[in-house]
């Protein structure tokens, strides 16, 4: 059972971020997980799933999305249809219970590590709704009468974009992890695991041209590792040669295949306005 | 063993609960962090702090902590602007020097002290050996030399390495600090979820009633997201002189969720309402709106939020005649008594730190006229003001 999360083969995870996983694990909490978009929030979880040998199941909370859905839902719509076709399915009631995926993860028959994906997307009261479910690990269900409690403490690993603030009590039940954005060693070594044969230099002036974007004042949308990953993988299959990466300063050369790094069509105008006017003091 | 580390986080407002301290203490119970003083860091973090926006003062508290320090709370980073304490030099002291110095008298005199100083002083400094700046020998600042002193802001050096805690890498996360692009994003957020309050699900009773008869009678029923952006929005924006910057600021701000909302208006004044506004600050003597007009014009549903520095001489707003701009036949307070008993639902947002408001009379008789409802422009003033809005 104690089994220490230190990152996997696909994925790095720092100090800190491990301490946060063994610690959720350990004291059988909720992990509540929040940084910038692109850091690889979502993927803890399939990683933590997938070093500690577990299933995964994922609850991807949309802004319709309510509490009870996770639960279980009454299909009552379906019931009245079948009686008014007479089907003999609608003595019981259980028969339109739909177990949800906290369900699903309470009886799983070993423990299981649920993400519940951007929960700041649901209405705000969802959290709210969800207390008790999380804190105890049991809940009613009202039709039937029935208790669901869970066989294994799942492993809760929930993240958020910080749309919405998240109650306090709901807060206090969790443990809180910021996903900083990656230092340049830590870079280095995310883009080795996904990218092992890849030539040192190549990465070195894909960083550097990487971590100088990021510098630029005023972008929309500063790009972030799943960014970095995709245009690395672009630089490869285009055979980039290196020359082109080694002249760095982005302020008179825009980054081959741009269109990786930056999402924004006004970025990319920034950008290119930079370049042309460093372009014209050098002459 | 951790309750003074406890009181430290609390002093420095990191909201704190006991029950997150048992559990930092289960934790290490078991064996969590073992040992190691940067693991004791990390999980206490985990387990103390629950929003980013407090690392920063966590940071702050576990260093003073960590070097037996009590931090007090007119030491706090907030309260020194930060130019003061920019090293411009550095200077090493003879012994004899540092023995003046450590004349001066224990740490708790030192506080006293600082506390005068720092309500004397306005202005940056640096060198010399009384005020509070960089690399003189007053015990207050930092990069200077005295054995007593107190250090505030930038890295030690005369001590040991910097510790992760004292990089402060989270500061920009900290809601207090005021509206600028880093952290325009969060404001916009807090104004859209304003515009648009309560997102729920309603039965839409044409689609069920088509679809129930399609199918044969069958019941099916169909639901769609609740539409309801209905705030009506006035903002007047105080112009000219030092509010500019800010003004712009939060010009964009209101712009960009222009269309989240049913109605939003600007309307400019200088310093205090009088019986006109304008709407195009270029044009602003031939394009004047009468002040009269739009208290007519709007009704009585609208949300009317003032953006400014409310920093004036009283008489611009007691006294008929008294603004700096023309000879009114009225006195400001009557324009802003006038708004306010229109619209109910009226906040100032101040871009001045509230710490100061006290020593501006304008701003306190603002205040006053407002009922208190006057916020900082900060990401947390701006969420405290629509929270009252959207009672």
């Amino acid at each position: 059972m104690n089994m220490k999360f230190t990152g996997t083969k696909k994925y790095i995870a720092t100090d800190d971020l491990s301490m946060a996983v063994n610690a959720a694990v350990t004291l059988q909490r909720p992990l509540l997980i929040k940084g910038e978009p692109g850091t690889g929030k979502t993927m803890l979880a399939e990683q933590v799933a997938d070093s500690l040998g577990k299933k995964l199941i994922c609850w991807h909370v949309k802004s319709t999305t309510k509490a009870q859905q996770g639960l279980y839902e009454y299909d009552a719509v379906s019931r009245l249809r079948d009686s008014q076709l007479g089907d003999d399915k609608v003595h019981d009631i259980s028969n339109y219970i739909k177990p949800g995926k906290v369900w699903q993860a309470f009886t799983a028959d070993e423990q299981v590590v649920l993400l519940i994906d951007e929960i700041d997307k649901a209405d705000i009261e969802f959290p709210n709704d969800l207390l008790i479910e999380l804190d105890q690990m049991e809940f009613d269900v009202y039709e039937t009468g029935e208790q669901v409690k869970a066989k294994h403490r799942p492993i809760i690993i929930i993240t958020s974009n910080d749309e919405k603030e998240l109650p306090d009590a709901f807060l206090r039940r969790c443990f809180f992890h910021y996903i900083n954005f990656p230092d340049k060693d830590t870079m280095q070594k995310i883009v080795d695991v996904h990218y092992p044969d890849i030539q040192k230099q190549l990465v070195k002036y894909a960083l550097d041209i990487f971590f100088q974007l990021r510098d630029v004042q005023g972008l929309k949308k500063k790009p972030s590792t799943s960014e970095l990953i995709d245009w690395i993988k672009l630089l490869l299959a285009d055979n980039i040669p290196l020359e082109l990466l080694q002249n760095k300063d982005i302020k008179d050369n825009i980054p081959p295949l741009y269109g990786a790094l930056l999402k924004n069509e006004q970025d990319v105008d920034a950008i290119q306005r930079l370049a042309f006017m460093m372009r014209r003091q050098l002459k | 063993m951790l309750i003074d580390f406890f009181y430290s986080l609390k002093e420095t407002k990191v909201p704190v609960s006991i029950q997150e301290l048992l559990v930092l203490l289960e934790a290490m119970d078991k064996n969590i962090a073992f040992g190691s003083m940067d693991e004791f860091y990390q999980l206490s973090k985990l387990c103390l702090v629950k929003n980013e926006k407090y690392y920063d003062r966590f940071d702050q508290a576990f260093g003073a902590y960590y070097q037996g320090l009590k931090t007090r709370e007119d030491l706090t980073q907030a309260t020194i602007p930060e130019n003061w304490l920019e090293t411009e030099f550095f200077k090493n002291l003879s012994d004899e020097e540092k023995a003046k110095i450590e004349a001066l008298g224990g740490l708790d005199k030192i506080m006293d002290t600082l506390k005068k100083r720092l309500e004397e002083q306005k202005k940056k400094h640096a060198g010399g050996n009384k005020w509070i700046g960089t690399g003189g020998t007053s015990p207050f600042g930092h990069g200077g030399y005295n054995p007593a002193g107190i250090r505030i802001g930038g890295e030690s050096t005369h001590r040991r390495a910097v510790k992760v805690w004292e990089k402060r890498q989270y500061k920009n996360l900290d809601d207090d600090c005021e509206i600028g692009t880093r952290n325009m994003k969060v404001a916009l957020r807090k104004l859209r979820r304003f515009a648009r309050t309560g997102l729920t699900e309603e039965l839409d009773l044409d689609d069920t009633i088509k679809s129930t008869a399609k199918d044969g009678g069958l019941l099916n029923i169909k639901m769609v997201p609740e539409r309801h952006n209905a705030i009506k929005l006035l903002v007047f924006f105080d112009v000219g002189g030092s509010m500019d910057d800010h003004i712009r600021t939060c010009e964009q701000l209101f712009s960009a969720i222009k269309s989240e909302f049913k109605h939003l208006e600007y309307f400019y004044f200088h310093n205090c309402v009088y019986e006109s506004l304008w709407k195009d600050n270029n044009r602003r003597y031939d394009e004047s709106i009468n002040t009269h007009d739009i208290l007519n014009t709007y009704g009585d549903d609208y949300t009317v939020i003032f953006v400014g520095d409310a920093a004036m001489s009283p008489f611009e707003l007691l006294y008929e005649g008294g603004s700096v701009e023309h000879d009114n036949t009225e006195a400001g307070n009557v324009w802003l008594k006038r708004i306010k008993e229109k619209w109910e639902k009226t906040i100032w947002l101040n871009p001045v730190p509230d710490d100061y408001w006290r020593y501006t009379q304008s701003t306190q008789i603002v205040k006053q006229l407002f009922d208190n409802k006057m916020y900082p422009l900060t990401v947390s003033g701006i969420a405290d003001g629509i929270k009252y809005l959207s009672k």
